[in-house]
């Protein structure tokens, strides 16, 4: 079966319900649509390298973002998204998905990903959309630079990414 | 032979340097032996790209690791675990 996809990285912001409508465009199999949007958030959660020293400011060890870099490897990028979602496709029963992930300099409430997913009813829908989801934040080459009050960061890995992506292995009959 | 190498994110900035065009002397050389050639610069080379670090590499693209053989024109990246989404 064919699956509609739109692969994107870009510096300019998305227009969700534009996104929504070209995904669902003539195409009357869908009964369900499933839509994640990350942001930025205010408040980190601090780097392993600097919590403790943040400690004597903020308890919790986080610090206000200012602004937030995201760099990318091109090339990988694209290539990684469109293994993700075919992945997904091979995985669940869905008739599209549109994945667009920001790159450049963003401020905090900016959005910086849209994944969609359409399908016939919801529990592909949502289980795509999630898959797709936990696979680009272990997978696909984008790095995150916070800015705070006390510099830039590199933001670390997590290890909780990793096991929300790897719990798709251990149930690959979803 | 040459391969091109790019370092991306918190490691480029910790080698100082985007990309490079490595000449490797090995025959048959695999990931091992670039990571090996640039660990044997010193610091800061040593210390980023050593056992202990989490860094994940790219052969053409696709994700690779130490014993995936390296071809002459190939590009190679080295970058920190992916922190996108």
């Amino acid at each position: 079966m064919k699956t509609d996809r739109r692969i994107s990285v870009q510096r300019e912001d998305f227009d969700v319900a534009a996104e929504v409508a070209a995904l669902r465009e003539r195409d009357s199999r869908v009964g369900a649509v499933a839509v994640f949007i990350g942001t930025v958030r205010e408040m980190n959660d601090g780097g392993s390298g600097r919590a403790s020293e943040l400690t004597s400011e903020s308890e919790s060890g986080s610090a206000s973002v200012q602004a937030m870099t995201l760099e990318h490897y091109p090339g990988m990028t694209e290539k990684a998204l469109e293994a993700i979602v075919a992945e997904a496709a091979q995985r669940f029963d869905i008739f599209g998905a549109t994945v667009i992930h920001r790159i450049g300099e963003l401020k905090p409430m900016d959005q910086i990903v849209l994944v969609a997913v359409k399908s016939a009813h919801r529990g592909d829908a949502f289980d795509a959309c999630r898959f797709i989801m936990d696979y680009l934040k272990t997978q696909a080459p984008f790095w995150k630079k916070e800015t705070t009050k006390e510099g830039a960061y590199w933001v670390d890995a997590r290890e909780s990414d990793d096991a929300a992506a790897a719990r798709w292995q251990s149930s690959p009959d979803r | 032979m040459n391969v091109k190498v790019v370092y991306l994110a918190r490691l480029r900035e910790a080698l100082g340097c985007s990309e490079e065009i490595l000449a490797l002397s090995s025959v048959a050389p695999t990931l091992a032996d670039v990571l090996a050639a640039l660990r044997g610069r010193g610091e800061p080379w040593s210390y980023e790209l050593g056992e202990g670090r989490a860094v994940r590499a790219a052969i053409n693209h696709e994700v690779a690791s130490a014993d995936a053989a390296v071809c002459a024109g190939d590009e190679i990246a080295f970058f920190p675990p992916v922190t996108g989404g």
